[in-house]
C-alpha cells in the first residue's frame, strides 16, 4: 500500500504561501490587548487556546504539509508537558554547583530538543509506513502514552498516577501584571515567534519541497529533493512545535498526570487541524480556538450530551467548509 | 500448560470479536477507501438497541435479527445523508465527519442509556464444556463470527449484487458505464458494515459488559487486525483479528501484565507492519508512474 492510498489533502493552491505579516501583526496586538480586558478565567482559557494553536500548527507541518497522517501528536504534547514539569519540580543538581531551580522559560528549549529528537526518530519507521498504516502506528503511540506514563519504570520521574504539580510563574521584576496576565502574554509571545518561523519555513524552499513530496514524491525526488530527509525533518519540527505547546499548556494548568493526555487529546489536535485548515499556517489559530472553546459552548447548550453537540458542530463545519476555516477564508478573499 | 491453553483459547474467542469488527472495517474500506472511526460507537448503539428490545420482552434471536436489520438501515442512512454530500471533499474532511459521528454516537448512547455498566445476555447459556477451557459463549461467538465470514464471502463471491459491489469499489467509472448504481453500492457497503458491527457488538457485550465506551479499545484492536491481515482482504482481516486476540491474551498473561497489553499488542503489530507493510494477505498496490 503506497502513499497514494490516502492523499492527505486535495492541495489548496495557496499551500506554500504564508499569511501576510501586517494583518498578523494587527491580530497579535488585538490578542495582546485582551490581556487587560479578560477575567483571569478567560485568560487561562486563552492561554490554552494559544498553546493548542501551536500544537495544531506542529501537526499541520507533518500532516498538512508533508502528508504524513499522525493521530498521535498528543504523545509529543505529553512529553513536552512532562519535560517542563519534571525540570520545574526537581532542582537541577550539578556536583560543582548549588542546586538550581530551573526557571519555567528555560524548560521550553529543553522540551523542544527532547521532542525534536524523538520526532526525528519516529520519522524513520514513518518513512516505511504510508497512509493508514502510519495513522495506526501514531495512534498506537497515543494509546500507549498514558499507559507508559503510569508505569513504574518511569515512576521516579513522572510521579506515576499522581502526576506532578508545578507553580505558576510570577511576572518578572515588578511588572504590574497578575500571574495569569503574564503567562498569557508570555505564551502569546512564544506563539508569535513560532508562527512567524513556521511561515518563513513553509513558504520558502523547504515548504515547497514538503508539498512536492506530499503531492508527487517521484517528481520531487527527480527534482533533487531528499525525500527521507524532508519527511523525518518534518516530523522533528512538528514534534518540536507540539512539545513546546505541551510545555506551555503544562505551565498554564500547573499540573501534569498520565490521564491529562488521553487518546482524545490526539484526536482533538487532529480535529483542530482539519477544522482550522489543512496546510495553512493561520488555520492553526482557528483550530486552537475550536478545540478549546467549542466543547465549552457545547456544554452550555446541552448538559446531558455535550459530545453530541460538539460532534454536530464539527460535522456542520466540515460540510460548510471542507477545506477548513482558513481554506474558506482564502476562497472568499479570492472571490472578492 | 493448562493456563497457556486457557489463554490461547480465550485469545481465540476475543480474537473472533476483533475479527468481526475488522471485517466491518475492511468492508467499508473496500467500498469507499475510508476508515470509519465511528464503527465501534455504531456497534455500541446497536447493542443498546438489542438490549432495549430484550428488556421489553423480545426473545433473544428476534431481538438479534431486528437489531441487525435496524443497524443495516442506520448504516445506509448515514451514508446517504451524511457522506454523500462529502463526495469529492478532501479525505481529511471525511475523517472529521467520522470523528464527529463518533462523538455524537458516544454521547447519545450515554445520554439515552446512561453510563452505568450493564449486563448483556448471552444466547449460549453458561454450562461447562471442554473441561472448562472455553465458555459456551466464547465458542458460540467464535462460531457466529465464522458463519458471518462465510456468508460475507459467499455474498461477494456468488451473488450478482456482491459482484456489482466489488466492481463499484474496484472501478467506479466502468461500473457506472455497465449500469451499476455505484452510489447505492456504497450505501449498501455501509449498511453491511453496520450490520456486521452490530453482530460483533452483541457477541462481545456479554464478555466485557455493556457501557457507552465498550468498543473503544476493541475498535483499536480490530483496526490493528485489519491492517495486520491486510486492509484489502476480508479473509486477512479475520485472520488478523484472531492473531491480535491471541497476541493480546498471551502477551498480557506472560510478558507484560494486563496493564500494558494494549501497548504490547500494538508494538508487535507495528513491528510486523514494518517488516511487511501490506499486511499478511494484502495486495501491494503498485502505482504506475
Amino acid at each position: 500500500m503506497g502513499q497514494a492510498t490516502l492523499p492527505a489533502v486535495a492541495a489548496p493552491r495557496a499551500a506554500a504561501r504564508g499569511f501576510a505579516l501586517l494583518p498578523a501583526l494587527v491580530i497579535l496586538v488585538a490578542a495582546a490587548a485582551l490581556t487587560f480586558v479578560c477575567s483571569n478565567y478567560w485568560l487561562f482559557q486563552l492561554t490554552l487556546v494559544v498553546a493548542f494553536a501551536i500544537a495544531v500548527l506542529g501537526l499541520n507541518i507533518v500532516t498538512g504539509y508533508s502528508g504524513q497522517i499522525s493521530l498521535g501528536h498528543g504523545a509529543f504534547y505529553a512529553i513536552g508537558a512532562y519535560v517542563t514539569a519534571i525540570l520545574m519540580s526537581n532542582p537541577l543538581t550539578l556536583p560543582w554547583l548549588d542546586p538550581i531551580e530551573v526557571p519555567y522559560w528555560a524548560t521550553l528549549p529543553v522540551s523542544a530538543v527532547v521532542c525534536g529528537c524523538l520526532g526525528f526518530l519516529l520519522g524513520f519507521p514513518a518513512l516505511r509506513l504510508g497512509g493508514l498504516y502510519l495513522a495506526l502506528t501514531t495512534f498506537a503511540l497515543a494509546v500507549a502514552t498514558p499507559q507508559l506514563l503510569k508505569s513504574d519504570l518511569l515512576g521516579d520521574w513522572t510521579g506515576g498516577v499522581q502526576g506532578l504539580t508545578i507553580l505558576k510563574p510570577d511576572p518578572p521584576g515588578g511588572l504590574p501584571l497578575s500571574a495569569d496576565q503574564w503567562l498569557y502574554l508570555f505564551t502569546l509571545a512564544v506563539a508569535a515567534v513560532l508562527f512567524v518561523a513556521a511561515r518563513n519555513l513553509l513558504r520558502g524552499r523547504i515548504g515547497r519541497a514538503l508539498v512536492a513530496v506530499r503531492d508527487h514524491p517521484l517528481a520531487a525526488e527527480a527534482m533533487g529533493v531528499d525525500i527521507a530527509l524532508m519527511k523525518t525533518g518534518a516530523f522533528a519540527v512538528s514534534a518540536i512545535y507540539t512539545g513546546v505547546a505541551g510545555s506551555l499548556g503544562a505551565i498554564a494548568i500547573q499540573f501534569v498526570a498520565p490521564d491529562s493526555f488521553p487518546v482524545l487529546l490526539s484526536i482533538e489536535l487532529f480535529v483542530g487541524l482539519v477544522v482550522g485548515g489543512v496546510a495553512t499556517v493561520e488555520g492553526a489559530i482557528f483550530g486552537g480556538v475550536f478545540v478549546v472553546l467549542i466543547p465549552q459552548i457545547a456544554e452550555k447548550i446541552s448538559k446531558a450530551a455535550p459530545g453530541a453537540i460538539y460532534g454536530g458542530i464539527l460535522i456542520a463545519v466540515m460540510y460548510l467548509m471542507p477545506f477548513g476555516i482558513a481554506g474558506a477564508l482564502r476562497r472568499l478573499r479570492r472571490r472578492a | 500448560m493448562d493456563a497457556l491453553l486457557h489463554q490461547l483459547l480465550s485469545g481465540i474467542a476475543s480474537g473472533g470479536i476483533y475479527a468481526a469488527v475488522a471485517l466491518a472495517l475492511v468492508m467499508i474500506y473496500q467500498a469507499t477507501h475510508h476508515v470509519n472511526f465511528a464503527q465501534g460507537e455504531m456497534a455500541t448503539l446497536s447493542t443498546y438497541l438489542a438490549l432495549t428490545l430484550i428488556q421489553v420482552g423480545a426473545p433473544y434471536w428476534v431481538a438479534f435479527v431486528v437489531t441487525v436489520v435496524l443497524s443495516f438501515g442506520i448504516g445506509v442512512v448515514i451514508e446517504r445523508v451524511l457522506l454523500r454530500p462529502m463526495h469529492g471533499a478532501p479525505v481529511l474532511a471525511s475523517v472529521g465527519i467520522f470523528i464527529g459521528l463518533l462523538l455524537i454516537f458516544n454521547a447519545l448512547t450515554g445520554a439515552i442509556w446512561g453510563y452505568l455498566t450493564q449486563q448483556f445476555p448471552s444466547p449460549f447459556g453458561d454450562a461447562h464444556i471442554l473441561g472448562g477451557y472455553v465458555s459456551p459463549h466464547e465458542l458460540g461467538a467464535t462460531a457466529i463470527t465464522l458463519v458471518v465470514l462465510l456468508l460475507v464471502w459467499a455474498f461477494f463471491r456468488f451473488t450478482k449484487l456482491g459482484l456489482a459491489m466489488r466492481a463499484a469499489a474496484y472501478n467506479p467509472v466502468s461500473s457506472r458505464l455497465v449500469g451499476i448504481d455505484v452510489g447505492w453500492m456504497l450505501a449498501l457497503g455501509w449498511g453491511l458494515a453496520a450490520a456486521i458491527g452490530a453482530i460483533a457488538g452483541m457477541m462481545i457485550a456479554p464478555v466485557v459488559f455493556l457501557d457507552p465506551n465498550m468498543m473503544g479499545g476493541i475498535l483499536l484492536y480490530a483496526f490493528a487486525g485489519a491492517l495486520l491481515g491486510g486492509i484489502t482482504s476480508p479473509l486477512g482481516a479475520v485472520i488478523g483479528g484472531f492473531l491480535v486476540g491471541i497476541i493480546e491474551n498471551i502477551g498480557g498473561a506472560y510478558i507484560v501484565g494486563t496493564e500494558l497489553k494494549l501497548t504490547l499488542a500494538l508494538i508487535i503489530i507495528v513491528a510486523i507492519l514494518i517488516i511487511r507493510p501490506s499486511g499478511l494477505l494484502g495486495r501491494t498496490i503498485v502505482s504506475r508512474v
